[in-house]
């Protein structure tokens, strides 16, 4: 039973497509993240599973409901991309707000605010706060009542690294509960180590949907190996690979996937002459970078 | 239900907070005061109480502050809440998009109910302070006060269907204010010069009725000068109102509200965050 499933789902502004054909689901219990530049979709495909906005066409199933639903929003939780919330209100004040809405005790406030490290400013009002203070009322009220679904737009622009750092650790907390989870990002080395799986959007077309590992097979893209020459040597152990020498000591190879453990054993074999190795496997942002450039040619 | 006062409680906090209430009872309080103080004069050899005087002179002051203030308080509702992307938030939790506005009308409705009592009271105050036979005007007094509420529910919707029209605070505030000056002000005086032109005519007799009634303000003015039986005191339109029933206008004048938060409602439904 998936949490969240879509199916074909399209979505035309005027002229403008802002989705088309898009598939995928979450299952409980798994974090999945959604990937594209401004303007890929993300905002509008999560409107969507919201109920906020309808599709044209295809189906939408939210924990089993139609999206928008009373089932579908009494286990949903949301946070926007840049909420701004009443500046006259305190933390408190607002989060109580947001307990009463979904039928909870509001005396649960304060200890949601404490959760999300807002404890000390939870008598002061939102005015006051700071751009990452206020996305973090945000989280506290997207953690109201035990969602089974959370959708989170941009949850970590503006948090600082010990902020995020925490928020990371809450959404582990909620999804080993069994809580799904989709979420959009710009930080692709967070999400690429917090997140079981990718989903990447390119104008409105779903270009990947895999685990980081599967993706990274199926973009063969090459793998990085740094060698550091011992002083003086850099010429030799550059012509031995032939590689391409960066300065006095450091040659750079690249090699595809397959070729790298032979190029392993070459560079064991010159001994003496290499120093050190670093190697490194295609980031997230290479991955993402070709699976988005490979959609647009 | 609970979610209804959950956002009333809330909006009633942030009025609070932006200081709407006090200035909306400073300003019921203040003209009051001044209107009291005016009325006091020539009383006594018109044959009306006290009271009765202060009475008209508060519904032609009710007329144009009252949908003001309601306007003021309501323009933000929908508009401010799609600035701050609050209202996204807001409309994936449980609970109906009526109920959502219905929370601000109890709120807004509540603010505009304290500001008004204390203005009536005030000039109430002040009339029987000088003079015991001012409690014959406390009737009238009374009707003058749910009537404002009346009018004040009426453009608080009306506020609202053009908050979520406009979509922004700043193409709102704007709109409510060419609505208040066409509705409380154009109307009248075109109504006005309508009347005057046609000299107790057709128009008068049969036309006239159907746009008092078509616009609240009117029916509100109406029905008070006329019930109060202050008519002579009282200038303009309200001079015609021997065409209109008293009861026909309440009508209409209970009627405008639902109409109102009806068209809000409609106006609403058609946002999309």
């Amino acid at each position: 039973m998936q949490s969240l499933i879509l199916s074909h789902v399209t979505k035309a502004f005027g002229a403008t497509r802002a989705l088309s054909d898009v598939a995928f689901a979450v299952a409980p219990g798994e974090r999945v993240a959604l990937l594209g530049h401004n303007g890929a979709g993300k905002s509008t495909l999560m409107k969507i599973v919201l109920g906020l906005i309808g599709a044209d066409a295809g189906e939408i199933t939210v924990l089993g409901a139609a999206p928008g639903s009373h089932a579908a929003r009494s286990a949903t939780a949301y946070l926007p991309e840049n909420v701004a919330f009443h500046p006259a209100l305190t933390g408190q004040e607002q989060i109580r707000h947001y307990l009463r809405l979904r039928g909870q005790d509001p005396a649960q406030a304060l200890p949601l605010l404490e959760r999300v490290g807002l404890a000390d400013a939870a008598r002061r009002r939102i005015g006051t706060y700071s751009k990452g203070m206020r996305q973090r009322v945000g989280l506290a009220q997207a953690l109201i009542g035990r969602p089974r679904l959370l959708v989170l737009d941009e949850p970590t622009s503006g948090l600082d690294p010990v902020s995020r750092r925490s928020f990371w650790g809450i959404l582990d907390g909620l999804a080993a509960d069994g809580a799904a989870i989709l979420l959009s990002s710009h930080a692709l080395t967070e999400v690429e180590a917090r997140t079981d799986r990718i989903v990447i959007l390119s104008h409105g077309a779903m270009v990947a949907n895999d685990t980081l590992a599967a993706l990274r097979r199926r973009a063969a893209l090459p793998t990085h190996l740094q060698i550091t020459a011992r002083p003086g040597a850099a010429d030799e152990v550059a012509a031995a690979l032939a590689g391409h020498r960066l300065n006095g000591v450091r040659v750079d190879l690249s090699c595809a996937p397959g070729d790298k453990l032979a190029r392993l054993g070459q560079i064991a074999a010159l001994g003496p002459l290499v120093e050190d190795l670093e190697l490194i496997p295609p980031s997230l942002d290479d991955i993402y970078r070709h699976f988005c450039t490979e959609a647009g040619s | 239900m609970s979610r209804i006062f959950a956002t009333a409680a809330s909006e009633a906090r942030i009025a609070l907070r932006n200081r709407w209430v006090a200035i909306a009872v400073a300003m019921m309080a203040l003209f009051a005061l001044v209107l009291s103080a005016a009325g006091s004069g020539p009383s006594g050899t018109l044959g009306f109480d006290r009271l009765s005087v202060t009475v008209a002179s508060l519904t032609s002051l009710a007329v144009y502050l009252v949908p003001l203030m309601a306007l003021l308080m309501s323009f933000d509702a929908v508009a401010g809440e799609v600035e701050r992307g609050t209202l996204a938030l807001a409309l994936t939790y449980p609970g109906s998009r009526a109920s959502l506005l219905a929370g601000k009308f109890v709120a807004h409705l509540g603010i505009l109910a304290l500001a008004v009592a204390v203005g009536y009271g005030i000039a109430a105050l002040a009339a029987l302070a000088f003079e015991a036979r001012a409690v014959a005007g406390l009737a009238a007094l009374w009707r003058l006060y749910w009537t404002s509420l009346l009018l004040g529910a009426t453009f608080l919707g009306a506020g609202y269907a053009v908050s979520a029209w406009a979509r922004r605070p700043g193409a709102a505030a704007g709109m409510v204010i060419g609505l208040w000056l066409a509705a409380v002000v154009l109307y009248d005086l075109g109504l006005l010069a309508a009347v005057v032109a046609d000299g107790g005519g057709t128009f008068t007799r049969h036309v006239f009725p159907w746009l008092v009634m078509g616009n609240p303000a009117d029916a509100f003015r109406l029905f008070n000068l006329a019930a109060s039986g202050a008519t002579s005191a009282a200038a303009g339109v309200a001079g015609a109102a021997g065409f209109v029933p008293p009861l026909q206008a309440l009508a209409w004048l209970l009627l405008w509200p639902f109409a109102a938060f009806a068209l809000a409602i409609a106006a609403f439904r058609k946002v999309t965050p």
